[in-house]
């Protein structure tokens, strides 16, 4: 569905040279749900509007859809739908209104128009709000009347840039949601790009982590906790020598990455589940039984962790994200 | 692969398709909340209201009337058209325009649409003005004063597309577009002859009036609101809202493809 070849773009502003997206390759099949997971600047959204024909590359070849994006756009584009970052929808227009332009860009009959805007309208909750001018929606509504316009020619290939950016908890499960009835219902080949990991954890089945305008990962997210974060073993001991000499027979474990801080001791080690009960019973046996225990999964930001030395939580403004998403559920109650 | 899926019923449009489709998105707003198209005329009907009663009364009232109210008319269409590309403006800072762009519709219908749509506002604020200056003495010919909105009608386009052309240039930059807009409204509208007669002006000001191609429009229109289809005036008019209207569309044209 995706075949990008060397795809790289070079920005130039005030005498500066700033490489968005360094030379990319990237495959993705029929069917695939992928997400782009990177900090804001990664070049996630420099690459989807390569991919969607709205910004020349600078050097290589993409063919989405079947089609080359630099010398057939327009074929490009009636197969693909784009919700892009901002708002899709005219404020000054009715959501059903922009919804049946839509459909007539894409050479729908107005009767064809009309009925798969209603169907849109009901599948994406949108009933009473469609027939209201857009500016007068919530960010949660408008963001689902963003996601209905991308949908109006069911493509076979949907890019999603920050879909839930801004949006509250409740809104962003919402729109995760539809995303996955969207690909069970019709095999919709999605990609999408997230900064929030719980989002491209739960949802990708594919993930390319993007970071400084390069492909750093790109994998299930199994396999790329697997690979790139063990699991966590949290340990906490009545003394300091307990801990001392936990540390040193965790260290003994194959693979094991120790830590310890005062009386507490954090092992990462792949299959953690497993080798927890053992390790505790071996600490016991030498007379350092441990206090408390915890084990957890790796998230992806541990995977983002590990390959850059920062942690994706930090650089991507989260509190920003949440703050929005407070006056986004202010405006729907009051809706 | 395949390479053929498009929906159930659709047909790849042709470029008229894609027109209609931007015309009709860029109406409907309009149609729900005809309202609007008063707004924008503010201005013009406070010249109308304030600016008429001090022209020289020599030739008495209603002459008067018949000289200024198609250089209003016009007026009302160059607020109306020149500001038009703010819309577009706006839509490129929300996404709307975005998502227009990755949509298979043509870049020309995207301006040729939009620009088309201006003929809506322009017509119905001259019939309003007509319909307003009738009661107080001022007379149209119906044949002329039809071909006159004909006229008018391919200004708006030309005047509209140049807008969105500028819109287009200012992208983030919206001091741009409103200092450019600013800057050339006034003296196109004065130059044009539309408030006060430019023929007793200096040599120099006819000159600039001269190249001025809303002169000679709204030299047409008054011609053509008096009945006088036949004159030299109604062609230099004809022929200068045709050249705005064709510059504009290329030079609109082009700027939409460039984006």
């Amino acid at each position: 569905m995706i075949e990008a070849r060397g795809l790289a773009k070079r920005f130039t502003a005030a005498k500066q040279t700033v490489e968005a997206v360094h030379p990319l390759n990237l495959d993705v099949a029929t069917g695939e749900l992928v997400a782009l997971l990177g900090p804001n600047g990664a070049g996630k959204s420099t690459t989807i509007r390569m991919l969607t024909t709205l910004l020349a590359p600078t050097s290589g070849t993409a063919y989405v859809a079947g089609h080359d994006v630099l010398r057939r756009p327009r074929d490009v584009r009636l197969r693909i739908g784009c919700v892009g970052q901002g708002n899709g929808a005219g404020l000054g227009h009715r959501g059903r209104d922009e919804l049946i332009s839509q459909g007539r860009a894409y050479g729908l009959t107005t009767a064809a128009a009309r009925a798969r805007a209603a169907e849109l309208i009901a599948s994406l909750e949108l009933q009473g709000v469609a027939d209201r001018v857009v500016s007068s929606l919530s960010g949660g509504q408008r963001r689902r009347l963003d996601v209905a316009l991308g949908l109006v020619h069911a493509p076979q290939l949907l890019f999603l840039d920050e879909p839930s950016t801004g949006l509250d908890p409740q809104n962003r499960a919402r729109l995760v949601e539809h995303v996955r009835r969207l690909r069970a219902d019709h095999g919709t080949t999605v990609v999408f790009t997230t900064h929030y990991l719980d989002e491209a954890d739960r949802l990708a089945e594919r993930v390319v982590i993007v970071d400084h305008g390069r492909v750093i990962a790109d994998d299930t997210p199994a396999r790329l906790k697997a690979a790139h974060a063990g699991d966590r073993i949290a340990l906490a001991f009545d003394d300091e020598r307990a801990a001392r000499t936990a540390a040193a027979r965790a260290g003994g474990v194959e693979g094991a990455a120790v830590e310890r801080s005062a009386n507490r001791v954090d092992v990462r080690v792949a299959g953690g589940a497993r080798i927890a009960p053992r390790l505790l019973g071996e600490f016991a046996a030498h007379g350092a039984a441990a206090a408390e225990v915890e084990v957890s999964r790796p998230t992806l930001d541990d995977v983002f962790l590990n390959l850059t030395g920062r942690s994706l939580r930090e650089e991507s403004g989260d509190r920003a994200a949440a703050d929005d998403g407070a006056e986004d559920e202010e405006k729907e109650s009051a809706a | 692969m395949t390479t053929t899926h498009t929906p159930a019923n659709a047909a790849v449009p042709n470029a008229l398709t894609d027109t209609v489709t931007v015309f009709v998105r860029e109406l409907r707003p309009v149609l729900r909340d005809p309202v609007s198209i008063v707004f924008s005329m503010v201005q013009p009907l406070f010249f109308l209201a304030l600016f008429a009663p001090l022209l020289p009364g020599t030739l008495g009232d209603a002459a008067a009337l018949q000289w200024f109210v198609p250089g209003v008319i016009v007026m009302s269409c160059l607020f109306a058209t020149g500001m038009t590309g703010s819309n577009l403006l706006f839509e490129m800072q929300t996404g709307a325009h975005e998502r227009l762009m990755v949509t298979p519709l043509r870049r020309s219908s995207l301006l040729a649409g939009r620009a088309l749509k201006e003929i809506v506002p322009a017509v119905a604020q001259a019939l309003i003005i007509t319909a307003a200056t009738i009661p107080f003495g001022f007379r149209a010919s119906v044949l002329g004063a039809t071909a006159g909105l004909l006229l008018l009608a391919v200004l708006a386009v030309g005047l509209g597309s140049l807008s969105y052309a500028l819109a287009l240039a200012s992208k983030d930059r919206d001091w741009l577009f409103w200092t450019v807009q600013q800057t050339l409204l006034f003296p196109l509208l004065l130059l044009g002859g539309a408030l006060l007669p430019v023929s007793e002006g200096p040599q120099w000001l006819r000159v600039l009036s001269q190249i001025n191609p809303l002169t000679h429009v709204v030299d047409a229109e008054r011609a053509l609101f008096a009945g006088d289809l036949a004159s030299g005036a109604a062609a230099r008019g004809a022929l200068a809202a045709v050249a705005v209207a064709a510059v504009g569309l290329y030079v609109g044209i082009r700027a939409m493809r460039k984006e």
